[in-house]
């Protein structure tokens, strides 16, 4: 299937990003190619091989479950665009 | 005495130890050089001051150390650059996207930290591709970084490669002794091919990503670009060892990266990837190739021939991976935590207002590209695809490393190419990182080391990669080729040489 316009503004709203309407064409035609290139895996068979879970051979490490952080209330907040009473502020969501 | 700048960092770090010259000088030296070669547009972020106040701490460190206070560290008194990738606390990072506008970290990096307790100085933060993605350092909402080298007898314009470009830019031009980079599918590497200098990407799990702004996490690693490969080996020492805050950071002891150099090839397999040979391959970037297979077996090295039969399927299993990754974490920018707001009716306007403003065309290309290979119905057919096809490059590499030791491969496809070419074909620009993406997939350890010069006179790289945590086997072998080399060529602008 062709990636079109309608599928291009539908990712974009999962990827909640405006894209405007006159640049979604192009962006489409772009990301088809993209994407008819990386179907060519398609020529490997790969029923018997695992997907890759980790890209070195170590285990993930375990620790306690314990704080190890935390009390940093303004540290976290100082670069917020807009902040109220310690936490972080945006517009109104509910009605 | 030569100006302090164009030093080695090996030579620097031996002319402070024997008070030739003091930290604040070398800095000093080094703030000229880097306003000298503004209009390489190399630096988001200049720190002078900073520079200046580590070194003069610097010089009292080792007055204390001289009358028995303690030793001096690895990288005393040295300053250099930073990517502008790499969170650096009360200092602007930016990733170079707009999205980033007046981020200040509250924190530090694991890996500049780790450069700081051994003494180093930052100068300040290098431009990069947006987010890391490009392979020409031309995606920055600050600009594009230029090439300090020039085609002979042509003055236009080339990118330093990418997306460390801004680093490469300043240690070839002399603005820094070395400088970090990241390199996720290439992008230490080609960087260093197309300035001339040496850069290496540790294995996977070698330096830590914590504090590291992420692009693709299982692809994502730090290292060092030099212009020798002692100071890459000096500089990898100092950046990498395990952290408990990333899981994926390896618990292994750090070699003595520097003690490996001089060891020579002596009876060492190089493998030669027949995969690797491709179709349109320019003859000067084979004749290098030979050229590298030629010393290495005078320096008593074995040329073995290898394959790596799923090298051409890496590109595009690379670009479903890393996009895919990188949607996920770029979520992250949402207007609400840092950076860019842009105002909407609703939340969901806001966000979306927020990221259409501060993402670039590349960043929003590859999230949505990385959104729809995740989104439902096509997860099976492309992600999960492309984690088989991961494993089978990996098991490529594993069987060639039955054989052989190291492999040599050319780092990039071309030289340095001129600003604005390769824009309108994503695919094109994709290809630049077509021999750098296969070892990344497989997280092993690989460096740049420059050389010899195209026809028309800009650096040509080649690769060296060795097995996963086999940085030394890299490094004896990296030092053969930049010893056999002897390459000394320098670029156009180099700044306060005084020409």
């Amino acid at each position: 299937m062709p990636l079109d316009k309608a599928t291009v503004a539908r990712i974009a709203t999962l990827a909640r990003i405006r894209v405007p309407e006159e640049e979604l064409e192009s962006l489409a035609a772009e990301m088809d190619k993209i994407i008819g290139w990386v179907e060519q895996l398609d020529e490997v068979t790969t029923d018997d091989v695992p997907p890759m879970a980790s890209v070195v051979d170590v285990e993930l490490p375990w620790r306690d479950d314990e704080v190890t952080d935390g009390d940093c209330r303004d540290k976290v907040l100082a670069n917020a665009p807009e902040k109220v009473e310690g936490f972080f502020a945006v517009s109104k969501v509910l009605e | 005495m030569s100006e302090l700048n164009c030093l080695t960092m090996a030579q620097a770090r031996d002319g402070l130890a024997k008070g030739d010259f003091t930290s604040v000088e070398l800095t000093q030296a080094h703030i000229a050089a880097l306003e000298a070669s503004r209009e390489l547009n190399a630096f988001v972020t200049e720190t002078p001051e900073q520079a200046l106040e580590a070194a003069k701490a610097s010089d009292a460190r080792r007055v204390s150390s001289n009358s028995g206070g303690g030793e001096a560290g690895s990288m005393e008194g040295l300053p250099i650059a930073i990517k502008d990738l790499f969170c650096t606390e009360g200092v602007l990072t930016t990733a170079s996207s707009h999205i980033l506008d007046g981020f200040t970290p509250q924190y530090e990096s694991t890996v500049t930290a780790n450069l700081w307790r051994a003494g180093a100085g930052m100068l300040g933060k290098t431009n990069l591709d947006e987010f890391a993605m490009g392979s020409a350092t031309v995606t920055s909402y600050y600009g594009p970084t230029v090439n300090p080298w020039r085609r002979s007898g042509d003055d236009k314009k080339l990118v330093p490669g990418g997306s460390s470009g801004g680093s490469a830019a300043a240690v070839a031009a002399r603005a820094a002794l070395g400088a970090t980079g990241t390199d996720t599918g290439g992008s230490i590497r080609q960087p260093a091919s197309f300035c001339g200098i040496v850069g290496i990407k540790p294995t996977y799990g070698r330096c830590s990503r914590w504090g590291i702004v992420a692009f693709a996490s299982s692809l994502d690693q730090a290292g060092p670009m030099t212009r020798t490969v002692r100071d890459g080996a000096i500089m990898l020492g100092a950046m990498a060892g395990h952290d408990a805050r990333d899981s994926t950071s390896a618990d292994r002891e750090v070699p003595d990266f520097e003690a490996a150099l001089e060891k020579g090839v002596k009876g060492l397999k190089v493998g030669i990837p027949e995969e690797y040979q491709m179709k349109g391959m320019s003859p000067e970037l084979l004749a290098l190739w030979d050229q590298g297979k030629a010393w290495l077996t005078a320096a008593g090295a074995e040329m073995v021939p290898v394959s790596l039969p799923h090298t051409k399927y890496a590109l595009p299993t690379y670009y479903i991976v890393a996009p895919a990754e990188a949607s996920s974490n770029l979520a992250r920018y949402d207007g609400v935590r840092y950076g860019l707001r842009e105002e909407g009716e609703t939340l969901q306007e806001m966000y979306e207002n927020t990221r259409g403003e501060g993402f670039g065309a590349e960043v929003t290309r590859r999230v949505l590209i990385g959104t729809y290979v995740l989104s439902a119905g096509y997860y099976d057919a492309y992600y999960l695809k492309a984690q088989k096809l991961r494993t089978l490059i990996s098991r490529d590499f594993r069987e060639a490393f039955d054989k052989v030791d190291v492999l040599l491969t050319p780092t990039a496809p071309s030289p340095a190419f001129a600003i604005g070419e390769k824009m309108d074909d994503p695919i094109a620009m994709y290809l630049n990182d077509v021999f750098t993406v296969p070892a990344s997939l497989a997280g092993l350890p690989a460096a740049s080391i420059p050389a010899g010069l195209s026809g028309d006179g800009l650096p040509l790289g080649l690769q060296l990669i060795t097995h996963p945590f086999d940085e030394e086997t890299m490094f004896r072998a990296a030092r053969a080729v930049e010893d056999a080399a002897a390459f000394n060529a320098e670029p156009t602008l180099m700044a306060g040489d005084g020409s």
